[in-house]
C-alpha cells in the first residue's frame, strides 16, 4: 500500500476526479477527509471507501471561505492526528468569452478555483511544517497551460494555478514539502455533460471533439486519480514545482 | 513476482547499465518485468542484470551501441523473442559534454546529437512495430531540464534535450492512435557517474560542483532511484491517460528562481 499511515484531505472529494481519487488514496491505505457542499452526497462517498474496508470522514466546507477551509483542517487532525497530503480539486467551470463572461461568474472561477488552493493550503501548511513533511497536489488543467476556446476566467483560474504551484514549491521546499499540480485533459465526470449543455452540444457532438487527439478518446476520473496518487507518495520525492499533463496527448498535438 | 504492476511484461532499457538506467532497469524487474538491459559497456550490463536475476527478477543481457541500427534491430528482436513481447522501452542511454558552441569539436557535436537523439530514433523505429501489432506499448524517452531551459557550457547537450522532448510529442501525435503512449522525463541533477563527469569536465571539485544543489527547493540532487519511480509510473497502466507529456523530476530546480 502506497499511502499506509497517511492522512489526506481531498476537496469537492464528492463526485468526478475527487471521489475517484479519494477511493484510490483510500484503498492505498490513506485514512480520508473528503470535502464538499453536499451532505448527502458526502455521505455516499465515505460509506464506499467504508465498505471497502477504508476509513474516511466528510467535512461539509466550501472552498471560498476560510472559515469553512480553517474547521476543515481542524476535524482532519482532530479525527486522525496529522495531514500529510491536501489534494486542492474543487473546481467550477462557466464557458464564456470575455464579452459573456458576468462578473458573478468571473468571481466564482478565481474564487473555487484559485484562491481556494490558497486558503485550504493556508490552512494546510503549518500542520505539514510542524511535521516537516507534506505533500500538496492542485487540480489545475490542461486549460492551464494552453488557451481554450470560451474559457476566458477558467484559463485565467487554471494558469494561476500552475504557477502558484511553482511559487509554492520554491517556498516550502526547504521546510520538507513538495507542491505540484496535474493538468487533465477531458475527462468523464459531471462538469464535461454540464458544459456540453451550456455550450449547445449534444454529448455525442462533444465527444466527436476528442475522437482527433492522439488517444482518440476522453479520459477516467480513475485515470487522473492514479496521477494524483503518484504524485501524492513517496514515488515523487523528488518532484516539487511540476505540471503532470495527463491528457491522451492533446497538449502535445 | 507475478502480483507486480508490469507482471509478465517485457522491457527493454538503454544505458541500463549505469546509473538512472540501472535503477529502472532494477525497479521495473521488481514490478514484474522481464527486463532486458541494452549498454555499451557489456561489463555494467551483466553486473546490472545479476542484481536483477538476484532479487528473483528476469534479465537479459545485451550489449550494443544504441547508435547502431543493426544493433538496435537486434536488440528489439532478441527481447521480442526472449520475452514473447516488448511492452516497455525506455531510451535512456546519454552522454553529455560540457562546452559551448565555440568550444566543442564537431565529431563531438556529432557524438551527442546520435546517443542522445538518433538512438532514439534508431530504438524505436525499430521497437514500435512489434508494440502496433499488441495493440499497446508504453516508450519513455530521458530528456533532461536542460531540454526545457538552458544551462551554461552545455549547448549541444541542451540541443539534443530540447529535440528529445520535441521528439516525444511528436512521436505521441503520430502513434497514440496505435495504443502506444509516448512520454518523457526531464530529470534535474541526479547522483550517477554521468554528473560526476560533468565537474570532471568542468575542473571543478566535486563536493562544490554538488553543493549547488542546496540553492533548490528540496535543496538536494536526486537518487537514481528517485527517477526509476517516475520511469515506472509512466510504464505502467496508472499513466495510460498521459501521452506526449514531459515529466519533470528536478526538486523543483525547473520551478522559477528562488
Ligand atoms: N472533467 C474535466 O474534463 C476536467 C479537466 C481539467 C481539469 N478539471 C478539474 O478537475 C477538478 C475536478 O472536477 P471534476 O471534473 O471532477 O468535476 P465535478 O464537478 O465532478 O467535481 C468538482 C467538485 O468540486 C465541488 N465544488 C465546487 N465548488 C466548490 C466549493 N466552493 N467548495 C467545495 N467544493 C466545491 C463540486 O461540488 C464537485 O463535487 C476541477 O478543479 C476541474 O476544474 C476537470
Ligand atoms: N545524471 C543527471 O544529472 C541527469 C540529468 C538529466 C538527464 N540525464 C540523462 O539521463 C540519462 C542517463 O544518464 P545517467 O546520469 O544515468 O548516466 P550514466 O553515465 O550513469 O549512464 C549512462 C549509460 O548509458 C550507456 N551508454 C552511453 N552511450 C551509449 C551508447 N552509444 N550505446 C549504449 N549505451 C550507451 C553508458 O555506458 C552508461 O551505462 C542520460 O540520457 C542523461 O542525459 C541525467
Amino acid at each position: 500500500m502506497r499511502l499506509k499511515d497517511k492522512v489526506a484531505i481531498v476537496t469537492g472529494g464528492t463526485s468526478g476526479i475527487g471521489r475517484a481519487t479519494a477511493l484510490l488514496f483510500a484503498r492505498e491505505g490513506a485514512r480520508v477527509a473528503v470535502t464538499g457542499r453536499d451532505d448527502r452526497r458526502g455521505r455516499e462517498v465515505v460509506a464506499a471507501i467504508e465498505r471497502a474496508g477504508g476509513r474516511a470522514i466528510f467535512v461539509r466546507s466550501d472552498v471560498r471561505l476560510a472559515v469553512d477551509c480553517r474547521r476543515t483542517v481542524e476535524e482532519t487532525v482532530r479525527t486522525f492526528g496529522r495531514l500529510d497530503i491536501l489534494f486542492n480539486n474543487a473546481g467550477v467551470f462557466h464557458p464564456h468569452t470575455t464579452v459573456e463572461c458576468t462578473e458573478e461568474e468571473w468571481d466564482d472561477q478565481i474564487d473555487v478555483n484559485l484562491k481556494g488552493v490558497f486558503l485550504m493550503s493556508r490552512e494546510a501548511l503549518p500542520a505539514m511544517i510542524r511535521q516537516k513533511s507534506g505533500v500538496i497536489v492542485n487540480n489545475s488543467s490542461g486549460w492551464g497551460i494552453v488557451g481554450g476556446d470560451a474559457a476566458v476566467a477558467y484559463c485565467a483560474s487554471k494558469g494561476g494555478v500552475v504557477l502558484m504551484t511553482k511559487a509554492m514549491a520554491i517556498d516550502h521546499g526547504r521546510q520538507g514539502i513538495r507542491v505540484n499540480c496535474i493538468c487533465p485533459g477531458d475527462v468523464e465526470t459531471p462538469m464535461l455533460p454540464d458544459d456540453a449543455k451550456k455550450r449547445g452540444l449534444t454529448w455525442e457532438d462533444y465527444l466527436k471533439g476528442a475522437a482527433n487527439r492522439p488517444l482518440g478518446r476522453i479520459g477516467t476520473p480513475e485515470e487522473i486519480a492514479g496521477a494524483v496518487l503518484f504524485l501524492a507518495s513517496d514515488d515523487s520525492s523528488f518532484m516539487t514545482g511540476a505540471a503532470l499533463v495527463v491528457d491522451g496527448g492533446g497538449a502535445a498535438d | 513476482m507475478s502480483g507486480g504492476r508490469l507482471a509478465g511484461r517485457g522491457a527493454l532499457v538503454t544505458g541500463g547499465g549505469s546509473g538512472i538506467g540501472r535503477a529502472a532497469a532494477l525497479r521495473l524487474a521488481r514490478e514484474g518485468a522481464a527486463v532486458a538491459i541494452v549498454d555499451r559497456n557489456e561489463t555494467a550490463a551483466r553486473a546490472a542484470a545479476e542484481a536483477i536475476v538476484a532479487a528473483g527478477g528476469r534479465a537479459l543481457v545485451l550489449p550494443g551501441d544504441v547508435t547502431s541500427d543493426a544493433d538496435c534491430r537486434r536488440a528489439v528482436e532478441e527481447t521480442t523473442r526472449a520475452f514473447g513481447g516488448l511492452a516497455i522501452l525506455f531510451n535512456n542511454a546519454g552522454i553529455t559534454r560540457r562546452e559551448t558552441i565555440l568550444e566543442i569539436r564537431e565529431a563531438d557535436w556529432d557524438r551527442v546529437m546520435e546517443v542522445n537523439v538518433k538512438a532514439i530514433f534508431l530504438m524505436s523505429r525499430a521497437a514500435i512495430p512489434v508494440m502496433r501489432r499488441a495493440g499497446s506499448g508504453s516508450i519513455i524517452n530521458t530528456a533532461s531540464g536542460w531540454g526545457l531551459s538552458a544551462g551554461p557550457k552545455a549547448a549541444a547537450y541542451c540541443a539534443s534535450k530540447g529535440a528529445v522532448v520535441q521528439l516525444t510529442r511528436a512521436m505521441a501525435v503520430d502513434h497514440g492512435p496505435e495504443g502506444i503512449r509516448v512520454n518523457c522525463i526531464c530529470p534535474g541533477d541526479t547522483d550517477t557517474p554521468l554528473l560526476r563527469n560533468e565537474a570532471y569536465q568542468l575542473g571543478e571539485p566535486i563536493d562544490q560542483f554538488l553543493g549547488a544543489a542546496s540553492q533548490r527547493p528540496l535543496r538536494r540532487v536526486g537518487t537514481p532511484e528517485e527517477i526509476a519511480e517516475a520511469v515506472l509510473y509512466l510504464a505502467s497502466d496508472d499513466a495510460s491517460f498521459v501521452n506526449g507529456a514531459a515529466l519533470i523530476v528536478d526538486g523543483g530546480g525547473q520551478a522559477g528562481s528562488v
